[in-house]
């Protein structure tokens, strides 16, 4: 298997076998445009569902317990506030997290004292807190500042690294395309939005952008001398180097998806709710996103935005002009524009050795 | 050079265990540790500025280190957020003294001795009724004033010429009720008199502060230092009057910047119109009774006398201030006069046993991961993956040592959202290896040989590395900077890994590349070393440097040693040309006939074709055309 992954990892290099990523956008578009519109409707439909960060409200956690009995926690909160209705959560191996509205120290005390009765633990297995409604509106929006100004930042030094804005903002696209899929699939899966979900979505912008750095990388080595010759068109040369950095890509995506993946599957089988994973499968959906993004969104809308400069266009029809002109004339210029080649990479002639050479015929 | 850095890191490490109280594991976080997490948020009309914060921390700190909780942790967050975490379970009177926000009053000087308690009642009349006379006397006699003490003898000078008004009525012996603040008579019971003769201030356990007394009666305290004991009468002027408080260098009578260091403070209307008040009656009293003590937190942090009455709310303390200890108080003071509370935003409870839990599943997930990693790597790489795995263990020894270092002394924690930016980083430093290596297969594919290919592929890599974890740092500094909780810990690790990963690829993973393709091994493209040109896709033939042209399968009779046959299906399929989407003719390793053989098919094929075939057609033959004349002016150069 490996044999054949480096093969087809040869192919894309030289061109042999090469994908048209670039020429085939409008589907990556359409395909790019459907999933945000969906991961929209379900982030109105049934929304995020925010923890108790967010919400605000008191919190007990018993530990050391056998974990079924959530049906005898919530009883016990009953029995001592009538009006409320807990939310019970494994929480780890042998805890239960028990969550309610905001009650008073007193009422507190009450339902800790229940706890402890009921599920016949010492008082140092039952652990409380009190969380107000402003702490996660506090974080959210230190998050959403945070997310602002890293924007900033990234086009600022995206433009002055590749030298050309039109990379920033196709990068940024791409940003704001995994983030909302990212969230739309969270809200799908409808876990709680804890201040950790938001740490993985913060992650999610590092990763989404580091990603397209390391393919526009490629494409702008592989795109430099774009104007000085007359054989591939732009789009071509730049999906050239989208196939030649689908390897790496992968590799990459797999090796960071791996941990995450651990992550996640410890996370969500055995310890349930926790930071662990939340951030575990904000990150997994990012970067599954992010990976497909940088290859078939970021990139074609790079080009798509290259095209329309006046430069890039000109050489494009000369190049294509060029093209048409050596095979049957009368070929309409737009239809020409329209076909996008995927090209490969020019390989310098080898020595084909001795027997190669036209040999002396032996008299 | 990395191990010098690995050296010293831990070296470090070392010599913080031995001589101080480093530890060899990483100080965890309440997350992981167990205890109890309380969130204050300042509420203030105006947002505190951080000397306002850090001089809050620092009263809480005092406060519950009083308490006897070890280890408090209390940070700020954002501007406006104060984060405090106690260890272990913490006493219901440990959170009060938390939640409780700083007072700061002014109160007159009833007596004054030294911080020792007065056990032998040779100076003072230890009666009933002390009068104001004899502990005037006590005090005078007593206290034997530290010259360390820069508050010790301050003045408060005013700052206009005063007029000294009349004194008030003689303290009179009324006891029904005090004439001012400063009666003696009436404030100094048998009770306040026995606290005082009691108190030791040279006892740290009397130095930690609390809670300011009643503000109507009496109150028996210490100076900030221990360096001296009080009795203060009533409060006079809260601290909230206090408008600002700023520290300089005095002003000369001829208009010149003296070379005295002074706080200067102004009072708002309420606190103009009281502080006037209290200079007029001080100012006419006899030491000890001519000070008022500045009180903050339980404790007197300056106690000048008054020789003059200040009514416009503008008072000047001079002593023998340093420039730090200037600075301090007028911070004091500012932060007294800081309309500021705190309310608790959030208070959780965190077991230990929780923690413990999700540390240790956490870690098994990072182990899962970095295994899962290591059998990929090794997949693709074959024994190059060996040199990943390497560098991740490098990177992960430099990373445990930095974090207990920083431990140690930077006060850092770990907490989970940290232990779960440090598995996260494991992708992200791998990549960083998988760009070079495909860098190097690049160049590789390209025909040349391995020497050139890593340095080729470094220079090339080397750029992709340094934008992307640039990116990476960036991200991470823009988190740290304006993130709040657990997100800052995230930050903290990921940015850390992110300079660690340039440091071993920079340092341990290019020279170690570098000594690799000396050796014979990888140089010459051995089939499990994972450069292996051939499973790369490179021609047989090449040349190899040095005149010598080492020739590939086609002629397998007499190519390298080495060199698989056709047969072999690893190395074949470089002569299986794999059509390519354009022309769908390969034209590489053709001979001069076959291509011109193409050459016609195509041209016969094209005659027949449509129009819109033909263009198709064509254009391979452009191509193939090119090809042909083995000019690269290609897309690398």
């Amino acid at each position: 298997m490996a044999a054949g992954f480096a093969q087809w990892g040869n192919d894309l290099y030289t061109g042999r076998r090469s994908y048209d990523i670039v020429g085939r956008r409008r589907i990556w578009y359409s395909i790019s445009a459907v999933l945000v519109v969906i991961s929209c409707i379900l982030l109105v439909k049934p929304g995020l569902n925010p923890g108790i960060e967010f919400k605000g409200g008191s919190q007990f956690i018993v530990s050391n317990i056998d974990t079924s009995q959530q049906q005898l926690a919530i009883d016990t909160v009953k029995s001592v506030q009538p009006d409320e209705s807990p939310e019970v959560t494994k929480l780890g191996s042998d805890s239960l997290r028990i969550q309610t509205a905001e009650l008073t120290d007193d009422q507190v005390q009450d339902v800790k004292q229940a706890l402890m009765t009921s599920f016949d633990v010492s008082e140092d297995d039952v652990a409380t807190a009190f969380i107000g409604p402003t702490w996660g509106k506090d974080i959210s929006q230190k998050a959403i500042k945070g997310i602002l100004v890293f924007l900033l930042f990234v086009t600022v030094v995206m433009t002055i690294y590749f030298r050309n804005w039109r990379m920033a903002i196709a990068g940024l696209v791409a940003l704001f395309h995994d983030l909302i899929i990212t969230v739309g699939v969270y809200a799908a899966v409808g876990w709680e939005v804890t201040p950790a979900t938001v740490i993985g979505f913060l992650t999610i912008l590092g990763y989404s952008i580091y990603d397209t750095v390391v393919v526009f990388d490629k494409v702008r080595e592989n795109t430099a001398d774009t104007l000085d010759q007359s054989r591939f068109t732009y789009a071509e040369k730049a999906n050239l180097a989208v196939n030649q950095t689908l390897v790496r890509s992968i590799n990459t995506s797999v090796v960071a998806l791996l941990p995450v993946s651990a992550i996640l599957f410890v996370g969500a089988a055995i310890l349930g709710a926790g930071t662990l994973r939340d951030i575990a499968l904000a990150l997994f959906v990012g970067m599954l996103i992010g990976t497909f993004s940088s290859i078939f969104l970021a990139t074609p809308l790079e080009v798509t935005l290259r095209e329309r400069e006046p430069a890039i266009r000109d050489h494009t029809r000369k190049v294509l002009a060029a093209r048409g002109a050596s095979g049957t004339e009368g070929v309409d210029e737009q239809e020409l524009a329209g076909v996008v080649r995927s090209a490969g990479q020019l390989r310098p002639g080898a020595h084909q050795g001795q027997g190669a050479q036209p040999k002396k015929r032996k008299k | 050079m990395l191990g010098a850095i690995i050296a010293l890191v831990f070296g470090a490490i070392a010599a913080g265990v031995k001589w101080s109280d480093a530890s060899w594991t990483p100080k965890l976080a309440l997350d992981l540790e167990g205890g109890t997490q309380i969130v204050l948020r300042a509420v203030s009309a105006t947002t505190p500025t951080s000397t306002q914060m850090n001089q809050a921390i620092d009263v809480m700190r005092q406060r519950v280190d009083a308490s006897g909780v070890a280890e408090a942790e209390i940070t700020t967050q954002g501007s406006n957020l104060i984060v405090v975490g106690l260890p272990g379970k913490p006493s219901e009177d440990t959170l009060k003294l938390v939640k409780t926000s700083a007072q700061m009053e002014f109160r007159p000087v009833l007596a004054e001795a030294a911080p020792t308690p007065t056990t032998d009642d040779a100076t003072a009349s230890p009666s009933a009724t002390p009068t104001a006379d004899a502990t005037a006397g006590a005090s005078g006699d007593a206290t034997t004033e530290p010259t360390t003490e820069p508050t010790s003898e301050p003045t408060s000078e005013p700052t206009e010429s005063a007029t000294a008004e009349p004194t008030p009525a003689a303290t009179t012996s009324t006891k029904a009720a005090p004439d001012n603040a400063s009666d003696s008579d009436y404030y100094v019971t048998p009770a306040v008199q026995e606290q005082f003769d009691k108190l030791d201030c040279t006892d740290q356990k009397n130095l930690t502060g609390g809670v300011n007394g009643d503000a109507d009666k009496a109150f028996v305290t210490c100076q900030q230092q221990g360096l001296a004991k009080y009795i203060l009468g009533p409060v006079e002027v809260e601290g909230k009057h206090i408008a600002s408080a700023t520290s300089g260098l005095n002003t000369l009578q001829n208009g010149q910047v003296g070379n005295e260091w002074i706080v200067q403070l102004k009072f708002d209307k309420t606190g103009t119109s009281q502080f006037s008040d209290v200079t007029e009656r001080l100012y006419t009293e006899e030491s000890p009774k001519n000070q008022f003590g500045i009180v903050l937190d339980g404790l007197v942090v300056s106690a000048p006398s008054v020789n003059g009455v200040i009514p416009n709310g503008e008072a000047e303390i001079s002593g023998s201030f340093t420039r730090e200890s200037a600075a301090s108080l007028a911070n004091q003071l500012n932060f007294g006069s800081l309309p500021m509370a705190f309310e608790v935003q959030s208070e959780e409870q965190i077991s230990a046993t929780l923690g413990a839990d999700q540390l240790q599943k956490g870690m098994l997930a990072g182990l899962i991961g970095l295994i899962l990693v290591v059998l990929y790597s090794l997949l693709q790489y074959r024994t190059l993956g060996l040199l990943t795995v390497g560098s991740l263990v490098v990177a992960a020894v430099l990373t445990y040592g930095t974090i207990t270092l920083l431990s140690w002394g930077m006060g850092y924690r770990l907490s989970l959202p940290g232990v779960t930016g440090l598995i996260v980083a494991i992708g992200i430093t791998a990549d960083s290896f998988i760009v070079y290596f495909e860098r190097i297969r690049d160049e590789l594919r390209e025909g040349r040989t391995l020497g050139t290919a890593v340095e080729r592929g470094w220079s090339r890599a080397k750029r992709t590395i340094l934008a992307s974890d640039a990116v990476n740092l960036l991200a991470a500094a823009v988190l740290l900077k304006l993130a709040v909780g657990g997100v800052k810990g995230f930050a903290f690790t990921l940015g850390l890994t992110t300079i660690i990963d340039v440091l071993v690829v920079f340092m341990f993973t290019h020279p170690m590349m570098e000594l690799l393709a000396r050796t014979k091994f990888f140089s010459q493209g051995h089939r499990l070393s994972g450069l292996d040109p051939r499973r790369l896709g490179v021609p047989g033939t090449r040349y190899v440097g040095r005149g010598k042209v080492v020739t590939g399968p086609r002629s397998s009779s007499d190519g390298m040693p080495d060199a698989p046959g056709d047969d072999v299906p690893d190395a074949a399929p470089t002569r299986t040309p794999v059509p390519a989407t354009v022309g769908g003719v390969s034209t590489a390793g053709m001979t001069i006939a076959e291509r011109r053989a193409a050459q016609r098919a195509a041209q016969a094929e094209q005659e027949r074709g449509a129009a819109s075939e033909a263009d198709e057609s064509a254009a391979a033959d452009a191509a193939t055309d090119d090809d042909a004349s083995g000019r690269t002016d290609g897309s690398e150069h």
